[in-house]
């Protein structure tokens, strides 16, 4: 019972819980959140108008920028796109196709860590900050071999990849998930017997399967309200039906059901990687379409056709037919979609982002009112949001 | 070309209401019209169950009558199935009725069409801008919207 004034207090942009410049409007009923409103666009830099007047291969380092957490997914759902809108998707050689999945599996670890390691830390467990920043240390190292950048990797191309795996990054990846499930049984140790963390997470921010259909939440955050819904699974791409993994799902509903879930993840990931290092074989890494994939700079330096094929690329862009396709791809924090309207010229007409954390940012409100302020923080780390995605 | 299973039956249900569909690489389109389209969602979500909003956004087709299209991506989680459905809406009455009765995720999607296409929604709940500045004039994501801002020279390429 309270006899008080309701209080509006400010919470963001700039707040360290708020995982970037998520500005939040909460009433208050003492410590109690009657309304939460969430606002944001602070980083909008108009992704989707730049876009339109950059031709396809140019905004592969514009998807780098949304869920800047794990970069190499958004470049994969956005080459994926562009693979359906050209007809290419069967051209894609097989080495390519496993390095995407290792890659992508490779990045769902980095974001989970980044996940585990704030979401920890927002609620007072410091020492898992640490620990799992030191294991991201390592993918980021992992990246700057491949790709020559730590954060924005580029790595992905319409067609395949831009270069081949480095000599010994095979025996990196090894050592990394021969550590892996060390590290998390570490992280477990300091988290899932606590009784301080298991009191602000039990219970908290707690959503049923049927609304969180509703109000859209997808990846890890869904299937713990129960839904049993993976796209690697349900719509696969890249070859992901040819791997033997599970789909982890748990009836809780709540923050620890999600805590539980993403640990998980980082497991099978674990074992999907495994899978991709048995099945790279030696092979091509781009599609033999010469009009649409930028050759190697092998043959644009030694060929005519390549050159020529290099120029027109470069100064014009491939043209794919009329026509608007959707490609979803199941990034760390949710579906991550691409919807491509093609009027026929060399970029893009409309090119529509459907962000995962934008839409699982929408959930906050009804997860948080009614609870206690210091919820907040656990739900919004539980949500696992980036606001480059969320704006564009 | 087989026709999508839910395309007959939404023609059965609505059969002045579907204007063209369209198929392009095994992904079916449906365009129909605006003034039936919380029914016609309603019936994919009950009766066919598409249950989920992937995405909602607006393209502009500038030059070209109707200027505007809504595009809804829908999903069914069930049997994994994706349907796309389009609405055309005209430029001197661009409005269109909210489907956020339907689906509770359209909320924040129409506010975004709204913030950056300009295309509005009748009886939505909250309809502001979501992306933009609560002042910011105009609707950046159309087509006569300049790339670098209102009040600049447009850009005219890096070696011009």
């Amino acid at each position: 019972m309270s006899f008080t004034e309701t209080m509006t207090v400010n919470m963001g942009p700039q707040h360290p819980s708020t995982h970037g410049v998520l500005q939040l409007v909460l009433e208050l009923d003492g410590e109690t959140v009657t309304k939460a409103t969430p606002h944001i666009g602070f980083l909008h830099r108009g992704t989707e108008k730049l876009s339109e007047n950059r031709t396809y291969h140019q905004i592969i380092p514009l998807t780098d920028r949304l869920d800047y957490l794990a970069p190499m997914h958004n470049n994969l759902g956005y080459v994926l796109a562009v693979e359906k809108l050209f007809g290419i998707t069967d051209k894609i050689p097989e080495r390519a196709k496993v390095v995407r999945v290792m890659m992508a599996e490779i990045t769902r670890i980095k974001s989970h860590l980044v996940w585990i390691a704030c979401h920890a830390l927002d609620i007072g467990a410091m020492t898992v900050f640490i620990y799992a920043f030191r294991e991201r240390e390592h993918i980021m190292n992992m990246y700057e071999k491949l790709s020559g950048a730590r954060m924005t990797s580029n790595y992905f191309r319409v067609g395949g990849l831009s270069a081949d795996l480095p000599d010994g990054f095979e025996k990196d990846v090894r050592d990394f998930i021969d550590a892996m499930p060390g590290h998390i049984d570490t992280y477990e140790g300091l988290l899932t017997g606590n009784k301080i963390w298991q009191k602000r997470v039990m219970g908290v921010g707690e959503i049923s399967g049927e609304a969180a259909i509703d109000i859209g939440l997808t990846g890890p955050a869904l299937r713990s309200s129960g839904v049993d819904w993976d796209l690697r699974r349900d719509n696969p791409y890249s070859g992901y039906e040819d791997y033997n993994f599970k789909v982890h799902v748990d009836d809780g509903c709540d923050t620890w059901a999600r805590y539980k879930v993403r640990l998980l993840e980082m497991r099978e990931a674990c074992k999907i990687i495994r899978q991709c290092l048995d099945k790279l074989k030696p092979g091509p890494i781009l599609a033999d379409c010469p009009k649409i994939c930028l050759p190697p700079k092998k043959n644009v330096v030694n060929t005519i056709e390549g050159l020529i094929h290099h120029f027109k690329i470069i100064t014009e862009g491939p043209k794919p037919e009329v026509g608007e396709i959707y490609q979803g791809v199941e990034n760390p924090k949710g579906e991550v979609g691409f919807y491509l309207v093609s009027d026929g010229s060399p970029r893009p007409y409309r090119m529509k982002i459907r962000p995962a954390s934008f839409v699982n940012l929408q959930a906050l409100p009804q997860m948080v009112e009614g609870r206690l302020i210091a919820d907040v923080v656990a739900v919004i780390g539980t949500l696992d949001i980036v606001l480059g995605e969320i704006d564009r | 070309m087989s026709e999508h299973a839910a395309v007959a039956k939404l023609k059965g249900k609505f059969p002045d209401s579907v204007l063209d569909v369209v198929e392009f690489r095994g992904e079916t389109t449906m365009i129909v019209k605006k003034e039936d389209i919380v029914a016609i969602c309603s019936f994919m979500k009950k009766d066919l169950g598409y249950n989920f909003l992937c995405d909602l956004c607006g393209v502009d087709y500038l030059g070209k009558s109707p200027r505007f299209m809504v595009v809804y991506n829908i999903y069914n989680i069930t049997t994994k199935d994706r349907l796309r459905l389009k609405v055309p809406v005209e430029e001197a009455d661009a409005r269109v009725d909210t489907v956020s009765g339907v689906w509770g995720t359209a909320n924040w999607h129409e506010r975004e069409c709204w913030d950056l296409m300009g295309i509005s929604f009748n009886n939505h709940p909250d309809l502001r801008r979501i992306l933009m500045a609560d002042d910011w004039v105009g609707h950046p994501l159309r087509k006569d919207y300049p790339l670098q801002g209102p009040g600049r020279e447009p850009y005219k390429g890096r070696y011009k």
